[in-house]
């Protein structure tokens, strides 16, 4: 099943490629930088949504008494690793882009300060993960924790978004315009399964990252079962 | 007979470690029960887990008549913990810290004035930074602290340890009033001749349990 | 709760009270700050006046997070933290109550700094009223975030400095509000002001609520 997942992301991951390299036209204001767009839009959504989306559901779940599973912690904890990678690799594509089109690294636009909040939102919330402590206490620490961070995503979005509104048009805003109207036929395919690929690359990357967690906590059982018969055989040494 | 305490193959971890690894126990209002054993039996915790400080893995504790796991506030309220650390506040006065320990568990000030003169702390002493006590002194707030709350259950870890031999009497003393009073006693110590002698009963630890024995006696006991 | 609330925030300020940390040692250090930015950028160009609501707003994070981090290494001390669960006091007490008097400190530091920067970068502190409502909105904001991430960060060996990388992020929409409020206050346009207010309203009112909720499940974590 993980393999077939597996095959069907490379293969489309390879189709994105192609379609963006080779086949979808360059803009025709922005030239090839463009064909960043399909990288960089497909990870910008895996890793706002899809990723930070399942972290904070996960840790929802996990705190709601009738849903507690382990499960859920460690799910919540696979998915903002992946999160974090996807974030900075977002991050690290609209910067070389950035460059291309508007010749700046970085710029404090709206969107791109709520991403690098977000990555170290996210960044402390693995510093948190990875502090020594049983599992249920790591567990309730951090479903705490990311939820505070999910609340306070929008609230920094907001701030963000009429902190440069008040000053001067975001420059996004105009690239969205040159963007939209125009996109269509084979750009549009191209980033559509850039999206789908990239999203079937996340699970992949989600389920294997899940297992692993799983087999280490499974072999924390295993360690708390021999711990308990040591401690109980503690008690023979000493006379009655 | 009317259980304060009440384990049911009780486990509870500290980090990975199993500190207790399947407790049962029964304790009947009015009773003052040793628990002794070596270190690292899992006294302290056995202390510990009875007011709720370390989680139960498995298994069932109840204390006062609740089940700890969704009573904890309202069973804290009711026991007085006389742990290695004190629970202190080195900035504060003696009687500040006794006045924040009645306050939290319900009580009057009176109850904190009434255990700085049981203490013999009043006077002087009862307007001094705790940080500036000697460790001895520091001991005698501490029982103060608990005291001031007006436990029904008093759990008291190594209490003779770090006091005088007037410290010493006033905390035998205190002990027996308080089983005279209705109280439970739990005093987990290694001065067992000592302890031994306020206590109705004791009990043996070791590798996380009551050892056997001891469960034996104290079923023909109850 | 309420009653709760009020005896811890009446125990930590006495705490401070006596101690003197926050007069001795974070004033000085917020006047510090305020002093090496003068340092930092030109003072003869009119750059402090016109950043001076930004350098204000950093000044009050960065003692924000001495207090906080005081706040709980006064419970660390004497396993005070597990006195404070023994007491049987309401979590969402103890959370109004220690943010109370985090909050209660910041608005004397932040006075005091007002003053340093209508002296140090001659700020005309015109729209006294939205100053004011800013202040009181982004004090408890932060004071109440700030409380969050310090239990969760308490006890933990690296809590020095993984409190400054949990707090600061989520805090920067704090820092951004209450910067916007006060330029338009002071540069005397405080009808501009206001939207910024009711995102720093919306934010503490988000992280009170998220304290009383969640820190009874984030004290009683070993």
């Amino acid at each position: 099943m993980t393999r077939v997942l597996g095959i069907v992301t490379a293969a489309l991951l390879a189709v994105t490629a192609v379609m963006a390299l080779v086949v979808s036209p360059p803009d025709a204001v922005q030239g090839d930088a463009v064909r960043l767009l399909y990288v960089h839009v497909p990870t910008a959504w895996v890793a706002m949504y899809l990723s930070f989306g399942v972290t904070s559901l996960a840790s929802a779940l996990w705190l709601w008494p009738r849903t507690r599973r382990r499960s859920w912690d460690l799910l919540a904890g696979a998915s903002a690793e992946i999160g974090v990678v996807f974030i900075a690799l977002t991050l690290a594509v609209g910067s070389i882009w950035g460059r291309a089109t508007w010749g700046v690294w970085w710029t404090w636009d709206a969107r791109l300060t709520t991403t690098a909040v977000l990555l170290v939102l996210y960044l402390g919330y693995l510093a948190l993960r990875r502090v020594p402590a049983d599992p249920d206490t790591r567990a309730r620490r951090s479903a705490i924790a990311a939820l505070l961070a999910f609340v306070d995503v929008p609230i920094v979005h907001q701030s963000v978004v009429w902190w440069r509104t008040l000053h001067q048009q975001a420059s996004v805003l105009e690239e969205n315009r040159l963007l939209h109207p125009t996109i269509h036929g084979s750009m549009l395919w191209t980033l559509l399964i850039g999206l789908t690929a990239f999203t079937l690359l996340y699970f992949w990357l989600l389920v294997h990252r899940f297992r692993l967690a799983r087999v280490e906590d499974e072999a924390e059982d295993r360690r708390l079962e021999l711990a308990l018969a040591e401690r109980r055989a503690e008690a023979d040494v000493v006379p009655a | 007979m009317d259980p304060v305490v009440r384990f049911r193959s009780a486990v509870s971890l500290l980090g990975r470690f199993p500190a207790l690894a399947g407790v049962d126990l029964d304790v009947a209002r009015g009773e003052a029960v040793l628990v002794q054993g070596p270190n690292g039996a899992g006294k302290t915790t056995l202390l510990r887990a009875c007011a709720g400080l370390v989680g139960i893995a498995s298994g069932e504790v109840e204390v006062l008549g609740c089940d700890l796991r969704r009573h904890r506030r309202a069973v804290r309220r009711r026991v007085g913990l006389l742990g290695h650390a004190g629970f202190l506040y080195d900035d504060l006065t003696v009687l500040d810290n006794l006045r924040f320990s009645a306050r939290a568990a319900g009580r009057a000030d009176g109850d904190a004035r009434g255990a700085l003169a049981r203490l013999g702390l009043d006077g002087r002493l009862a307007d001094v930074v705790v940080a500036k006590l000697s460790a001895g002194q520091r001991r005698r707030v501490a029982i103060a602290a608990v005291v001031a709350r007006r436990p029904e259950l008093w759990l008291l870890d190594e209490p003779h340890a770090g006091l005088d031999s007037a410290g010493r009497d006033l905390l035998d003393s205190l002990v027996r009033e308080a089983v005279l009073a209705g109280g439970t006693v739990l005093i987990a110590s290694h001065e067992v001749e000592r302890a031994g002698a306020l206590a109705s009963r004791t009990v043996t630890m070791a590798g996380g349990r009551i050892h056997p024995a001891a469960v034996r006696e104290a079923a023909v006991v109850a | 709760m309420w009653r709760d609330a009020l005896l811890v925030a009446a125990k930590d300020l006495r705490v401070e009270a006596r101690s003197r940390v926050a007069t001795n040692q974070v004033a000085p250090f917020a006047a510090l700050v305020l002093v090496l930015f003068a340092f930092a950028l030109d003072p003869d160009r009119g750059v402090l006046g016109r950043a001076a609501a930004g350098l204000f707003w950093l000044a009050v994070l960065f003692s924000a997070l001495l207090a906080v981090q005081r706040s709980f290494a006064l419970e660390a001390h004497d396993d005070a933290r597990d006195g404070l669960r023994l007491s049987g006091l309401d979590p969402a007490g103890i959370f109004l109550g220690k943010a109370g008097a985090v909050a209660a400190q910041l608005a004397v530091l932040e006075l005091l700094l007002t003053g340093g920067i209508a002296v140090l970068y001659g700020s005309d502190l015109r729209g006294a009223v939205i100053l004011a409502v800013t202040a009181v909105a982004a004090t408890v904001g932060l004071a109440a975030a700030g409380t969050v991430y310090g239990v969760i960060a308490a006890g933990l060996r690296v809590r020095e400095t993984l409190l400054p990388l949990l707090i600061l992020p989520v805090v920067a929409p704090v820092l951004l509000a209450a910067t916007k409020a006060w330029d338009a206050g002071l540069s005397g346009a405080s009808g501009e002001g206001w939207p910024w207010v009711r995102l720093l309203a919306v934010f503490a009112t988000v992280y009170v609520g998220f304290g009383v909720l969640a820190f009874g499940a984030l004290l009683e974590e070993t």
